[in-house]
């Protein structure tokens, strides 16, 4: 008692100093907005427990293992209706991964090659190219997604008028696009082998290439020497076991074609459209991240002698991607969450499944939207950790 | 540590505010408020969807209007919500909405799991199958390996995967959102089959350019009782509202129409039921917390069952649906209301 009256007589402002005094003003102000905020997500979360209680609803995820009862087209794993919600998730999460990751690889070549023709020094090519980009990245992208589902559904064929090509093993219709699917017989496995071996001696060869070209100067031919060892050495391999591949021809039975591989128009219609639209922006950054790089760089390059086509890769592009990598990765994160918008034109990704269909049969909104987002974060948060990881290694050395 | 010191201080502040939610009853909230909130979809010509001049019309439109009518005393005094297939029972049990009328389908899982109460049923509806007249198929059992678009968020894909594993049949379904876009993938030929409830699929065939080219197969694969529904655990609401369902329907048994209701409720006539109804014998209104002339309101509002099935979605509609089933029990239907006594 006697402590806290001396320590109080000697501040006798501590109230008021606790607003007007610079250091403690600051804490105060902390403390205060970290109140706010925990008592927002408090009340949000407090309310959310009460009123499913109110109403006697429970927050489970024991519906997981309930037979789902719908049916998906496109599975690339085993899945019927009587498989549980969780299989159809992983579903889901597959198509998503999938239609991601197609996209990213399409937009990353597409944009790239978009962002050169942007600095051609042809007039045509270069406006172009401009109208194109400016055209696509401001127009939404649902609307892409649409227009595309809408020429792929309206202008191709259907099934009974397929348009053909090499003698009935290829066929294009509004319902997909089929191709002979490859069945492999045991032998494969020596192709697969080959193929491991082929990987492995190009890893050694170009770090031995390297070695020789630091100690002496001469550069092996590198890129040909891995492909012949990648590509030629299996198929050698694949013609010296006898071919063992059968192939399985699509048909048209009743309705639909039926065997062989088929592109879905759901799918082609995504991945187009969300690589062209991606596309157009990863152009404007690959073209910034060129123009960074001044000139003068390439002018010392050509006056040390060095070709032009090993100045665009030794010199130009090292130092641009530095420049590109960062807002590429976000344009990556960027079609992997555009691709929710799937549901639209009824391509079955993991909205469509566990957040859509799934949601609505068990009426468990809550456990499933945690469930999607939950799997969008960590799908974010992973290609970003990836992006930063290649970022840190293309990262200009400073001595 | 001054950092921990922060975040434990604050936690303490938050934790000292709590939320407390007190409810009155629905019936209050609504009349307190003046005006309901009626779960509609966004749009099913016939059903529920804005008219020419943006004002909400057709049969769903009509119940809720009706349950306006009584509660309030007029049948303009309703607030519709539009939602999807998805989003209607989060946006009753969150309390955004008073009263559903949304082609809803009752299940036991809907009125235990989702904790919702039904009220009775407003139209028994099936799953059907509608196909291009030019594909020459007569039966669902021809359909083995069609493509089918189902408008996805509804009980279809349930029914419809039940209904080909049951025949042993394969197909590829083309789940799709909105109505409008399954549309536009089934004129487009990327669907054999479109597949909803069979008003749906008359809704929709009535706003083809060509409804003739198209033809609803005969069969029915599931039972679809559509009702409307109020949250689970506030009795004298769903009272209010399940016996507004039920007059309408025991008015046109009576007969009692938009047209004479006001004629019978100015004086005691001779039959006993409709007396009841109108208020002139007994106060059946006070036991649902209203007053004698409820029912009067909600019938010379929008008619009886038959006037606002006729009206909405009859034979001399777009949509040209036959009563078939949804006739009074009298007439050769199974439409049979628990009497008002």
């Amino acid at each position: 008692m006697a402590a806290t009256e001396t320590s109080s007589s000697s501040n006798p402002s501590l109230f008021y100093r606790l607003f007007f005094d610079k250091e403690l003003r600051s804490v105060t102000i902390q403390v205060i907005t970290m109140a706010l905020i925990f008592a927002f997500f408090f009340f949000i979360v407090n309310n959310a427990i009460t009123n499913l209680e109110a109403i006697g609803k429970g927050y489970s995820f024991s519906f997981l293992w309930d037979a789902s009862n719908y049916d998906i087209n496109q599975t690339l794993i085993e899945y019927n209706s009587r498989s549980p919600h969780w299989r159809a998730a992983v579903v889901g999460l597959i198509n998503t991964l999938l239609v991601a990751v197609a996209g990213i690889i399409l937009s990353t070549i597409v944009g790239f090659l978009l962002g050169v023709l942007r600095l051609s020094s042809n007039w045509l090519i270069n406006r172009v190219v401009y109208v194109y980009i400016e055209y696509v990245r401001n127009v939404p992208v649902l609307l892409h997604i649409l227009l595309v589902h809408g020429i792929v559904v309206n202008t191709l064929p259907i099934p009974k008028n397929a348009m053909m090509a090499f003698d009935g093993t290829l066929f294009l219709t509004n319902r997909g696009f089929y191709t002979p699917k490859p069945l492999f017989e045991p032998a494969m496995w020596a192709v697969l082998i080959a193929f491991v071996i082929g990987v492995g001696f190009t890893i050694w060869f170009k770090g031995y290439a390297k070695k020789v070209q630091d100690a002496t100067g001469k550069i092996y031919p590198v890129l040909w020497i891995s492909l012949g060892a990648i590509l030629l050495f299996p198929i050698i391999v694949f013609f010296l076991a006898g071919v063992p591949l059968t192939l399985e021809y699509p048909e048209l039975k009743g309705f639909n074609f039926k065997g062989g591989l088929v592109l879905r128009p759901e799918f082609v219609a995504l991945w187009l459209a969300l690589s062209l639209y991606t596309a157009a922006f990863i152009a404007e950054i690959v073209r910034a991240g060129i123009q960074a790089i001044s000139h003068g760089q390439t002018e010392a390059a050509f006056a040390l002698g060095i070709k032009p086509s090993r100045t665009m890769s030794l010199v130009i592009i090292p130092q641009a991607l530095r420049v590109i990598i960062p807002p590429l990765s976000s344009q990556y994160l960027n079609i992997t969450k555009n691709s929710s918008l799937a549901i639209a034109i009824g391509y079955m990704d993991i909205v469509a499944t566990i957040g859509g269909i799934s949601l609505n049969q068990t009426g468990r909104e809550m456990e499933c939207m945690t469930i999607v987002l939950a799997i969008y974060l960590a799908f974010s948060l992973m290609i970003s950790a990836f992006m930063n990881w290649y970022n840190k290694r293309m990262k200009l050395v400073e001595r | 540590m001054k950092l921990f010191k922060t975040l434990a201080v604050s936690a303490a502040v938050a934790l000292a505010s709590t939320s407390g939610a007190a409810t009155a009853g629905t019936l209050q909230d609504v009349q307190a408020r003046g005006e309901l909130n009626c779960v509609v979809t966004t749009g099913v010509a016939g059903f529920a969807a804005p008219d020419d001049a943006g004002r909400w019309a057709g049969f769903d439109v009509d119940f809720c209007r009706a349950t306006a009518a009584a509660v309030l005393g007029d049948g303009n005094k309703v607030k519709f919500i539009p939602t999807t297939g998805k989003t209607r029972f989060t946006v009753l049990n969150s309390g955004e909405g008073d009263l559903l009328y949304r082609n809803t389908t009752i299940t036991m899982s809907r009125d235990a799991d989702l904790k919702l109460t039904f009220l009775g049923v407003n139209y028994y509806d099936g799953q059907g199958f509608m196909v291009p007249k030019a594909l020459g198929v007569t039966s669902a059992k021809e359909l083995d390996g069609a493509s089918i678009c189902i408008q996805t968020g509804t009980t279809t894909e349930l029914n419809l995967a039940d209904y080909f594993r049951a025949n042993n049949m394969s197909y590829e379904p083309v789940a799709i959102e909105t109505n409008e876009e399954g549309q536009v993938n089934y004129l487009a030929g990327r669907c054999d089959v479109y597949t909803t409830d069979a008003s749906g699929l008359a809704s929709t065939r009535g706003t083809f350019d060509n409804p003739n080219a198209h033809i609803i197969l005969p069969e029915i694969i599931s039972k679809e009782p559509l009702g409307p529904a109020v949250r689970q655990g506030d009795d004298q609401w769903a009272d209010v509202t399940r016996w507004v369902l039920n007059v309408l329907i025991a008015a046109e048994e009576a007969g009692l129409t938009q047209g004479n209701v006001a004629g019978h409720a100015a004086k005691a006539g001779s039959n006993v039921d409709i007396n009841r109804m109108v208020g002139t014998e007994g106060d059946f209104g006070s036991m649902i917390g209203l007053d004698k002339q409820w029912a009067v309101r909600a019938i010379s509002a929008v008619g009886n069952y038959g006037e606002i099935f006729e009206r909405n979605i009859g034979v001399n509609t777009g949509l040209g649906l036959a009563r078939g089933l949804n006739a009074q029990w009298t007439n050769g239907g199974i439409l049979y209301s628990p009497p008002v006594r």
